[in-house]
């Protein structure tokens, strides 16, 4: 499918360390035998003696009171052990220590068809299932809220109690970096459009599945198919009370995650308390429309953006809106609120920028991070206005975005630190794969091209609770056979992380892959990683690894200098051995260098953490965005388009990532590829969407289509080829100079996706996924002489609050906002109570939010 | 995942045999070839059956072949739909079916899905098929266990969809199906299998099984020229939102003697659109009376919020495919862009 190509002149740079033997090579993924040989045991593959099988009942209304709970039949279903109800579980949870908003079993109250209200435990599957089916629950309705305008039209009855924004809105902010309105003064072009980015699910093919095994009466240990085993030991600890040193989560590889198994889940809760209280191990596994119930995939999200154009396409300021269709709980919700709004800033220079965004509570599954998080949708957004921009001010779209690229090594308007940036490099190598120059605006009726960028995260610079502890450690213990074994709190969810660990590891020791043994992902056993999400996995967890050889590396070299009589600082570690870099026929082998140490030093161990560098930002929200480094990509895409029906085809899509440096190749292009088809999935088909049925009738509120084959995500068929460049330049924040590459792919190909219909057809669609129907409407109004496009006509009436205004390091600011606000919000802080504290409050140190 | 609900399963030996267990079954006993509808359709509770007797080991019931020394082809009801795209007899004769065929769902399932299942396939509809948890959400709906069509609150009847992509190309080809049962057999049109009803579709008796499709000589690719186009999402999976099936015989001057268009998905059956189909009667396929004929073919179609796509796209759609197969007859140059067809 893909042609794996460097891009023309992209020589390895320059590097003054010694060349590598592993990293940068293309290698076989650790893990990639057993995956492809089915050894690799899946949540859903374990199996234990005496286990048995859970079931959640879940609700099939969108919000009600929960009246009564009616088990009698469903206990005589043969083979039923036991239930569960909310009533046994009353602590909550939440992956955010701000919205803690969840319980394992709704005790009192469903928000959305799919809570699970119940639990049934059988001797077999078939039993718990049919148990399920049995069990009576009665509800009470209340009024349910679908939108995000219904929202905010609808104050009571409230989803969650507990917003400070009152109502059923989850969070809502205001930001102002610089001064806005003048930059719009000074421009010579202001352009204002209105964009809508469709929800979406993660589909990943691996169902969320856990086995929960007690131990006595009060331990625990939770298999699970999650990407933060860290996250779900601390909630399986705080609702089921129980130490955290009495629960072991281990996180089995995952069959694909994308943000989707991020949060702790209340199934991984439910079954770890039905283990304890039937004194035998228990599984669960859950059916794709359960999976589409867990969803906290991508938000809805209604967007307005202006922005301010000098003529020569300098831009002079944005300001940008967000309307986010939360879902049901908060999730990720007030970090995927303000992503909507923090990475606008990173791609091009944006010396004056405002941003507002809201997000509200909906009676339907909760969204929360999808691969890109947050980002895809502003990204869409501003990816097609510049689009527009470039049509206005005559400029070729590929040059508007090169003159104004982001300065590497600066801190943006609102206070990001950007690091290494390889956008340039990026456009260049698409522009000429694609014969940009040559090809754009001259297809033809029918035939286009568009061109977008993109820029991601290198790792939250934050964790989720608010801590001074590494992100990420790696341990490693060595012993006298030369085995070198790393334990590490990472995931492997197919990304590669396994891999990546491994490589560097044995590049630094100069050993084999297979020399190394992995223990990772388990609570009891490993160092803790806070998990595989944003795009963190490669560079915190790398660079913790690269401390931790470097010191073992450092401990044998000290043991075998002094039995050589060579200074350490000459001895090379490589092809099994430690030898004299000047006598190379002088050394041991590694196996006998452990010995050496152990001899010396005794038992042999090291470790290595990582703590992400302070960003300067020190204002109300300053703490999304962040990251020690940002990757950045671009995009072309072919599109054919037929104008009698608006059905399209994407040709073909060129695409470059800015990696840093590659740890392995054939990883980073299996993840841009990866990225490529997730991307075209939202740009041409993906929806998660819901039905509501005549109101006089129902008070329905049910996802469309939670199933694989009605939920339209494209196949091998619809995949166009893919030429991918890999643009290296090497990061120094990065373990080997490596940035991510898991997220940032996909961001350019929606946009792209829109900007080649427009090359195509003359039309704009403002909105994804783009439909045929959607073409074909854009173009009769382009014939009735109406504006061509199709999109939102306007944006909610929202109350953002306050704006918090911050002096942007051009104006001379120290990452506050201005004083008087400060001083403001202070005040009015200590006049709030209640339960739920704002993560801005913990950031500031007022606060501890770490749970027990 | 899902679970299937305990039942007996029987796998007679004869025709007799699976006639008499039918006949004697009672209204829980159902018929199943492949199982690539009914399956599924029992994991998610919304067909039920406390019998099911298998016709795949019936000998015989499967194959392709002459029918009776006459020109007729035969086809027999458990014949795969994967046996049937890759013959050579049907590749020949009847590649407009083949092409049906071939376009319908994914390569496994063809493997194992029939052209009996294909004909006899359950009408769909995104209110049905679904869970027994998602159905109780909406409190069911009218084709099972419910009092409402969701699709169309006061209609009386069910609107849920045609699923067949081998019925409108075998009724444009003027097929006829065998219906066998212990009161004996009956060979009736394929158009009159159907009925225009989301539940009752099919005019076959529980009791009568699906033993043979026969294709007439003269719509072979000698005297007959046909076309299947077919919407979707995805050309590798999905169910049609619109099939498209058209026949043209043609006199000796290049007039056409007879026409037959159908259109599949878009009603609770395979729909005969025949204005469109008798404007092209006598006349010669130009450009202008295609155009119209799918003008006119539109009329017929019901297209309703119950399957992918917006509703009212799919009704301009049919337009556009109907013209679109027409020109693939008339072998004028095809200037629509159909991403999925095969």
């Amino acid at each position: 499918m893909a042609e794996p190509v460097r891009s023309p002149g992209d020589a390895p740079a320059e590097r003054p360390e010694r060349d590598t033997r592993i990293v940068g090579k293309p290698f076989r993924r650790v893990d990639g035998r057993a995956k492809v040989t089915g050894v690799t045991r899946f949540a859903d593959d374990l199996s234990f003696p005496r286990m048995c099988h859970m079931r959640l009942v879940r609700s099939t209304v969108p919000h009600a009171r929960i009246v009564s709970i009616d088990t009698s039949e469903a206990a005589r279903v043969p083979g039923v052990l036991g239930f569960l109800t909310g009533a046994s579980m009353p602590n909550t949870f939440g992956i955010l220590p701000v919205s803690e908003d969840e319980h394992a079993l709704c005790p009192d109250k469903v928000r959305m068809v799919g809570d699970p209200v119940a639990a049934v435990a059988a001797v077999t599957e078939d039993a718990a299932y049919e148990a399920a089916l049995k069990v009576r629950v009665d509800y009470e309705p209340l009024a349910t809220i679908a939108s995000v305008e219904e929202a905010l039209a609808t104050p009571e009855p409230r989803i969650h109690g507990y917003s400070k924004a009152g109502g059923n809105v989850h969070k809502r902010a205001s930001l102002e970096f610089g001064d806005v309105e003048g930059a719009f003064t000074e421009a010579d072009l202001v352009l204002e459009d209105l964009c809508y980015y469709e929800g979406n699910t993660h589909l990943a093919m691996e169902q969320h599945a856990a086995v929960a095994i007690p131990e006595d009466v009060d331990r625990v240990t939770v298999y699970s198919s999650t990407q933060t085993p860290h996250y779900v030991h601390r909630a399986l600890s705080k609702v089921l009370d129980l130490p955290a040193s009495r629960i072991r989560v281990i996180a089995c590889p995952n069959g694909g995650g994308f943000g989707g198994k991020s949060d702790p889940f209340n199934h991984e809760i439910v079954a770890a308390k039905m283990a304890l209280q039937l004194g035998r191990p228990v599984k669960i596994v859950l059916s794709r429309e359960e999976v589409f119930y867990c969803h906290r995939g991508r938000h809805p999200v209604q967007m307005w953006i202006k922005t301010g154009f000098k003529k020569d396409g300098t831009i002079t300021g944005q300001h940008f809106k967000s309307a986010l269709d939360g879902g049901a709980y908060g999730s990720y919700g007030v970090a995927s609120t303000y992503y909507t709004g923090a990475l606008q800033t990173v791609t091009y220079k944006l010396p004056h920028y405002k941003f507002e965004g809201v997000r509200t509570y909906t009676n339907k599954p909760p969204c929360g991070p999808k691969r890109g998080h947050g980002t895809p949708q502003p990204r869409f957004a501003w990816e097609v206005h510049l689009d527009k921009a470039a049509h206005r001010l005559g400029i070729d779209p590929a040059e508007l975005r090169l003159r104004n690229l982001e300065d590497p090594e600066t801190v943006t308007a609102n206070w990001l630190t950007v690091g290494s940036i390889g956008l340039g490099r990026c456009i260049e190598a698409v522009v000429e794969g694609s014969g940009w120059r040559e090809r754009y605006g001259r297809l033809g009726e029918g035939r286009g091209l568009g061109l977008a960028c993109g820029a991601y995260l290198c790792g939250a610079g934050l964790p989720i609770y608010w801590n001074h502890m590494p992100q990420s450690g790696v341990q490693l213990q060595l012993d006298r056979s030369g085995r070198v074994a790393v334990f590490c709190g990472e995931t492997e969810i197919g990304q590669g992380s396994d891999s990546v660990l491994a490589a560097i590891v044995a590049e630094i020791l100069g050993v084999e892959l297979h020399d190394i043994r992995l223990c990772v992902g388990d609570t009891d056993l490993t160092p803790v990683d806070l998990g595989s999400y944003s795009s963190r996995v490669t560079l915190m967890m790398g660079n913790a690894a690269v401390e931790a050889a470097e010191r073992a590396r450092d401990l044998l070299a000290s043991a075998v200098s002094a039995q050589l009589e060579v200074p350490a600082d000459r001895l090379v570690f490589a092809e099994r051995r430690v030898f004299d870099a000047e006598d190379p026929g002088r050394g041991l082998d590694f196996a006998d260098a452990c010995v050496a140490a152990e001899a010396r030093f005794g038992t042999l161990g090291t470790v290595g953490s990582y703590t992400p560098p302070r960003s300067p930002g020190r204002y109300n929200g300053a703490g999304v965005g962040p990251s020690p480094t940002y990757s950045y990509s671009a995009c072309v895409l072919e599109v054919e388009v037929d104008p009698a029906t608006g059905l399209y085809r994407p040709i073909h899509v060129w695409i470059a990532h800015d990696i840093g440096r590659s740890i392995n190749p054939v990883l980073v292009l299996g993840q841009i590829e990866g990225s490529v088809y997730m991307g075209l999935g939202e740009a041409m088909m993906e929806e998660q969407v819901f039905r509501r049925l005549p109101k006089r009738l129902s008070g329905a509120l049910v996802h469309k289509a939670p199933s694989m084959l009605e939920y339209k995500s494209p196949t091998f068929l619809e995949m166009p080829p893919v030429t991918s460049y890999i643009i290296e330049d090497p990061d120094a924040r990065g373990p080997f100079g490596a940035k991510e590459v898991g997220q940032g792919p996909l961001l350019p190909v929606p946009p792209a996706l829109a900007n080649a219909v427009f090359d195509a057809v003359g039309v704009r669609i403002d909105q994804v996924p783009v439909q045929p129907h959607m073409i074909l409407k854009a173009l009769e109004a382009k014939r009735q002489g109406a504006e061509p496009r199709y999109g939102p006509a306007s944006f909610p009436a929202v109350d953002f609050g306050e704006t918090i205004r911050v002096p942007t390091p051009a104006q001379g600011g120290d990452g506050h906002a201005t004083k008087e606000f400060e001083r403001r919000l202070h005040r009015s802080k200590r006049a709030t109570s209640g339960t739920m504290a704002e993560r801005e409050e913990a950031l500031e140190g007022k606060k501890d939010l770490t749970t027990k | 995942m899902l679970r299937l609900p305990p039942f007996e399963f029987r796998m007679p030996a004869t025709l007799d045999e699976a006639a008499r267990m039918v006949a004697d079954g009672g209204p829980s006993t159902r018929l199943v070839a492949g199982g690539t509808d009914l399956w599924p359709n029992m994991n998610r509770r919304h067909q039920k059956a406390e019998t099911v007797i298998s016709l795949m080991r019936i000998p015989g019931l499967a194959g392709i072949g002459n029918g009776n020394g006459s020109g007729e082809l035969r086809i027999g009801g458990t014949t795969t739909l994967d046996a049937i795209e890759s013959h050579p007899l049907v590749r020949e004769r009847y590649p407009a079916l083949a092409r049906a065929v071939e376009s319908i769902s994914s390569p496994p399932l063809r493997n194992m899905g029939t052209l009996g299942g294909n004909v006899c396939v359950d009408t769909r509809c995104t209110y049905y098929n679904q869970t027994e948890e998602w159905r109780r959400s909406i409190d069911y709906c009218l084709k099972e266990e419910g009092t409402i069509c969701w699709v169309a609150p006061n209609s009386p009847k069910c609107w849920a969809h045609s699923a067949s992509d081998s019925a409108p190309i075998l009724a444009a080809l003027d097929a006829r199906v065998r219906l066998v049962s212990t009161a004996g057999e009956r060979l009736i049109p394929i158009e009159s299998l159907y009925r225009n009803d989301g539940i009752d579709y099919l005019t076959k008796r529980p009791d009568e099984i699906l033993t043979d499709v026969l294709l007439p000589d003269a719509s072979d690719a000698a005297s007959c020229r046909a076309a299947f186009w077919k919407l979707r999402r995805r050309g590798s999976i999905d169910f049609g939102v619109l099939s498209v099936a058209a026949a043209v015989w043609t006199d000796g001057g290049g007039k056409v003697a007879k026409a037959r268009i159908w259109l599949g998905s878009v009603g609770s059956q395979p729909l005969f659109a025949g204005k469109a189909s008798e404007l092209l009667v006598g006349g010669r396929l130009d450009a202008e009376a295609l155009l119209e004929s799918g003008r006119l073919a539109r009329k017929v179609a019901t297209p309703m919020d119950n399957t992918d796509f917006l509703t009212q796209w799919r009704g301009v759609m049919v337009e556009r495919y109907v013209e679109a197969a027409l020109r693939e007859i008339a072998g004028l140059p095809q200037e629509r862009l159909a991403p999925n067809h095969p």
